[in-house]
């Protein structure tokens, strides 16, 4: 697969194969990070991220992964202070953004922006979020994360608890895990139940799939807990969220029956669904995996660029 | 076929096989509820060996695009389509449904980009049986009823 020039959209658009050299080649740079602590594979190459609404987390980590590259970084963090408030089309603020530089990063709140963009666009686009659709970044790295911490992802049993009906990164974090040979617990409050569809997609990849609303009992199988958030703002009715809010925490008491090695993951912000307490046992992963955007998604401008020859 | 030889046209478009029902459906997404001077005859739930029961559209003076043939095969996948000349069947096919669908389906997701820039949209078949599509932009899943009214 030749990836100079090519855009990153969406999980679906990915192969194994895709997966496991993007994984790889991150590894490789964040070894040479450490010993040269600076790179320049882009340098005099620009990136501009277009954050149509705010996420400041998600910007910080590309423009740290192009800056640790040698590149530099151009863009807005949000549309208001752009010709976009003036009614300018998203197509035409691509077409004029690629005259600046060489791959954009895009944030947007409508389904299907990246996709736009990406057709509009002659240079990379890489998605970093559109609505509610997909944020395949966050995905690969999650999957980098947990290759790292285990040296691999078969044969692990992985718990995906929280908000797994509205939960996008745990949508497509269980599609990329139907490559591996997993078995998943998907533990949720009843109301938050993985959609059907997402289900039967996983069991016809010949996932093993258990759901249930027991933490406790399904805590000591478990070699990754991926917590997720339960958002307000996802809720059509605020009773709906009351009677679900604060379903689960995992803190030390929790943990007592976990094995020695399990990790525990997050995308963060996290509000309570995992107590301060745990952030210095052995199990928490989450800010390590902070830590993985960075090198994966060097790896993705840097190919995408076509750049990381070298490596 | 009797039906045939009673409201025999001369020249124009039978659309045979339509599920049972489905009919007034072909005529609203063709737009032929609008009077343009040819006759439109429909017979719906017409005894039929193959369906049990079917609704038959006829046209008269008219033949179909590529684009309107898409559109039946969406929602009536098992009619056929008769094209007839001084009275005779002159051609006769089965529609298709299409692996993309370009152009004439909108997309149900009110916050899908396509809703809101200039695009053509598309979409790709997930299942024909039920009808379920995938759109290119947002990749929400429509399936029938919502196929339907985004026609
Ligand atoms: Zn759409």
């Amino acid at each position: 697969m030749d990836w100079k020039g090519r855009d990153v959209i969406s999980v679906r658009d990915f192969s194994k194969e895709d997966i496991e050299f993007v994984l790889n080649v991150a590894e490789r740079l964040e070894t040479e990070l450490n010993e040269k602590g600076a790179l320049d594979y882009a340098k005099g190459k620009i990136l501009a991220t277009l954050f149509f609404e705010p996420s400041t987390r998600t910007r910080l980590s590309f423009e740290s992964a192009m800056h640790r590259l040698g590149g530099s970084v151009i863009g807005f963090s949000s549309a208001a202070s752009t010709s976009v408030k003036k009614g300018e089309s998203l197509a035409d603020t691509i077409k004029t953004v690629e005259q600046y530089s060489d791959v954009i990063v895009l944030r947007h709140p409508m389904e299907g922006a990246a996709r736009l963009a990406a057709e509009v666009a002659d240079i990379p686009v890489i998605n970093a979020g559109d609505g509610s659709n997909q944020h395949p970044t966050q995905t690969l790295l999650d999957l980098y994360t947990i290759k790292r911490a285990f040296g691999r992802i078969d044969g692990l049993t992985i718990g995906l608890l929280g908000d797994l009906k509205y939960g996008r990164t745990v949508h497509s974090l269980a599609e990329a895990l139907a490559f591996y040979d997993v078995e998943l617990y998907l533990i949720s409050p009843e109301l938050l139940r993985m959609p059907k569809h997402i289900i039967e997609e996983l069991r016809e990849k010949g996932v093993r799939i258990h759901e249930t609303t027991d933490l406790e009992g399904t805590i000591p199988k478990l070699d990754v807990l991926y917590v997720t958030r339960i958002q307000r703002e996802r809720f059509p009715d605020e009773q709906e969220y009351l009677k679900v809010k604060g379903s689960y925490q995992v803190n030390c008491a929790v943990l007592k029956r976990a094995r020695e090695g399990l990790r525990i993951m997050h995308p963060l912000p996290r509000v309570d669904e995992i107590h301060p307490e745990v952030d210095k046992t052995s199990h928490a992963l989450y800010f390590r995996q902070v830590f993985s955007g960075v090198p994966v998604r060097m790896a993705l401008l840097g190919l995408t660029l076509g750049v990381l020859e070298g490596v | 076929m009797a039906e045939l030889k009673v409201t025999a046209i001369r020249e124009g478009t039978v659309i045979d096989h339509i599920p049972a029902g489905k009919g007034l459906k072909v005529i609203e997404i063709l737009r032929l509820n609008r009077p343009n001077g040819g006759v439109l005859l429909l017979a719906s739930n017409v005894h039929s060996g193959k369906l049990g029961r079917k609704d038959i559209v006829k046209i008269e003076g008219k033949f179909l695009s590529e684009e309107e043939v898409n559109k039946i095969a969406l929602i009536a996948p098992t009619a056929t389509v008769n094209i007839v000349r001084d009275y005779k069947v002159a051609e006769k096919f089965k529609v298709e449904v299409p692996g993309e669908i370009t152009g004439i389906l909108r997309c149900a997701n009110p916050n899908c980009v396509s809703n809101h820039e200039y695009t053509v949209s598309k979409f790709y078949v997930v299942s024909r049986e039920p009808l379920k599509v995938r759109c290119h932009y947002c990749e929400r899943t429509m399936e029938e009823e919502e196929i339907l009214g985004n026609l």
